[in-house]
């Protein structure tokens, strides 16, 4: 075997990227993926999502640290690694004017052990469209195009940028039915999204990258886990933040007020909700808009990116 | 797509991996080329340009070389229409039109694509240029054979050379194509970009005048340009009038040109659209 011994399919240290002009689109994030394991690169536009994907598929050397998949380097040693890949880009390229099955002839031709292509079409829901051009499938057919040419040599590692994107919800369901019957037999998936949902519905672990940097990790859960849960409310006309009992006491870590409306943030959701409610009880008050949510991953997403913005505005106030 | 569909077809992927053959580099420009050769075929524009013009073309050399004294030079006809049959081939039919194809698969993400697979970087730029390749390389030798047959050409003296000429012609045009792409942006500024060399290849190179006809000092600086070697290698092939050192300084001038060309794709060529 020349997985090592942690059984790990994909192991990226200290990775850097650097463009032509200088920019830094990865700056030294490293993360392994498991046998068998779904992982999502969560992040906004820019976030180095992409960058890293393309070192890990191999189409370029990083500027330093490390990335081996299968256990070679998918770029010096392409030849061992690429027949065992399968790559879906964030935009596929396909020549415009050739039908859906010509494309796939042309893919199986480049692809050891290959499956006959129309099985594969099959498996997105393409197999009716084989004599249709490129250029006349929707963005959506084109997407599940890419999909099934990633998928024509049954890859050991599966690499798909932005998978869903461009797609209508019931497609968008279908492909995730097909990635998760792609690792229940085995594959190992690395996937990127912005759809928050996605990775939580999907990956058995996640990084979210901030600027080229890896934010936050772990299970859909533990990186929920580390975030704070959320009520909130419009204040009834009358009362103010000050005549609520104090904040400290009601478990509260953090607060926000927009106009009437307040936010609280808590690591105790029942305890501060419980105290909030009979304080609203005793005081006789209706608190409209009342919301209160457990920490999702979209929590974690945008306490990152809030945390990020943090410290940049305290250097411009100085 | 449903259920049943994607648990039977995902059910043995290891067996199939074991079982699966290994592609070769044969098989993976094979594969290339014959999309690349469906949609040459597909684009008339393409197919007009490519076949019709290198046809075309040398016949209207040969009125106006008609009218020089293309015989103080001791060339015949048929002497100046095949080498120029060559020459317009090797521009149109491969040269411009690869300088396009690059430059569409490219913006259309196709060779950004294909890298992600097993082909080689070589084998995708030789796969795409392979049809080109075949339509400069049938009509010059249909028009030699039309030649021969019609304009009293003598059999080539010394065909290995007229060979080398064509085959490293050939090479040079499509690496050539593949630099000017790299300048290019869009395909349809590919006609723009591919005109310089076209120009001067015609004019200086030996296609459309004999360097014989042209003033010492232009003739000197011509015969560095990077067809020129190859047309004389063709003609001189011909004609047998070729000394050996001649004949070695045209190979070695046009074996130059081509790994600086080749040099020159490496260094340049890009696989990605500016974005």
């Amino acid at each position: 075997m020349d997985i090592d011994e942690h059984d790990h399919v994909i192991e990226v240290t200290d990775l850097r990227r650097v463009y032509g002009g200088g920019f830094e689109a990865v700056r030294g994030i490293s993360f392994h993926v498991k046998h068998g394991e779904i992982f999502a690169l969560l992040g906004t536009n820019g976030a180095g999502k992409t960058s890293t994907v393309e070192l890990l598929e191999g189409l370029a050397a990083p500027a330093s640290g490390r990335v081996r998949v299968l256990g070679h380097d998918p770029h010096a040693e392409r030849e061992a690694v690429r027949p065992r890949t399968g790559v879906m880009l964030q935009e596929g390229g396909f020549p415009s004017e050739l039908t859906v099955a010509e494309t796939a002839r042309m893919w199986a031709g480049c692809v050891s052990g290959a499956r006959p292509p129309r099985d594969v079409l099959a498996l997105v829901g393409l197999e009716r469209r084989g004599g249709v051009r490129v250029k006349q499938l929707s963005g959506g057919e084109r997407r599940r195009l890419d999909l099934a040419l990633a998928l024509l040599g049954d890859p050991e590692v599966l690499f798909l940028d932005e998978p869903t994107t461009g797609l209508d919800a019931e497609g968008r369901q279908d492909t995730w039915e097909l990635v998760s019957a792609l690792r229940d037999a085995g594959t190992t998936v690395l996937l990127t999204t912005h759809y928050l949902e996605e990775a939580e519905g999907l990956a058995d672990r996640l990084a979210i990258l901030h600027e080229g940097r890896i934010a936050a990790a772990g299970t859909p859960a533990e990186v929920t886990a580390a975030q704070p849960s959320r009520i909130s409310f419009e204040l009834p006309a009358g009362y103010f933040l000050g005549d609520l009992p104090p904040l400290a006491e009601l478990g509260v870590c953090g607060h926000e007020t927009t106009g009437r409306v307040v936010r609280l943030r808590t690591r105790a959701l029942q305890r501060t909700a419980t105290e909030l409610l009979l304080w609203a009880r005793h005081a006789g008050v209706e608190l409209s808009g009342l919301d209160a949510r457990s920490a999702s991953l979209e929590e974690a997403f945008l306490g990152i990116a809030r945390e990020a913005a943090a410290p940049r505005d305290k250097e411009h106030a100085a | 797509m449903n259920d049943t569909g994607a648990t039977a077809a995902t059910a043995a992927p290891a067996a199939a991996r074991a079982r699966g053959a290994r592609t070769t580099a044969t098989g993976r420009m094979a594969a290339l080329a014959r999309a690349e050769l469906t949609l040459f075929v597909r684009t008339r524009s393409t197919l007009v340009s490519a076949v019709f013009v290198p046809l075309a073309l040398p016949f209207s050399v040969q009125s106006v070389t008609d009218r020089m004294k293309t015989a103080d030079a001791g060339l015949t006809t048929g002497l100046i229409v095949l080498p120029a049959a060559v020459g317009f081939s090797l521009l149109f039919a491969v040269y411009s039109t690869l300088v396009g194809v690059f430059v569409a698969r490219r913006e259309q993400l196709v060779l950004k694509r294909l890298r992600t697979g097993e082909a080689r970087d070589a084998e995708i730029l030789v796969g795409a240029a392979v049809p080109a390749v075949v339509t400069g390389l049938v009509p010059s030798l249909l028009l030699a054979a039309a030649c021969t047959a019609l304009l009293d050409l003598p059999a080539p003296h010394a065909p290995q050379l007229a060979v080398a000429g064509l085959l490293l012609g050939l090479v040079l045009a499509v690496a050539l194509a593949a630099v000017t792409s790299a300048f290019t942006r869009t395909a349809e500024s590919a006609q723009v970009t591919a005109i310089p060399l076209v120009l001067a290849s015609m004019m200086g190179s030996g296609v459309m005048v004999p360097l014989e006809l042209l003033p010492d000092g232009v003739a000197r600086f011509c015969a560095l340009l990077p067809l020129t070697p190859v047309i004389t290698l063709v003609r001189g092939g011909w004609t047998g009038q070729l000394s050996g050192a001649e004949a070695l300084r045209a190979l070695a001038l046009a074996l130059a040109w081509t790994a600086a060309a080749g040099f020159a794709v490496r260094r340049w060529f890009r696989w990605d659209p500016r974005r």
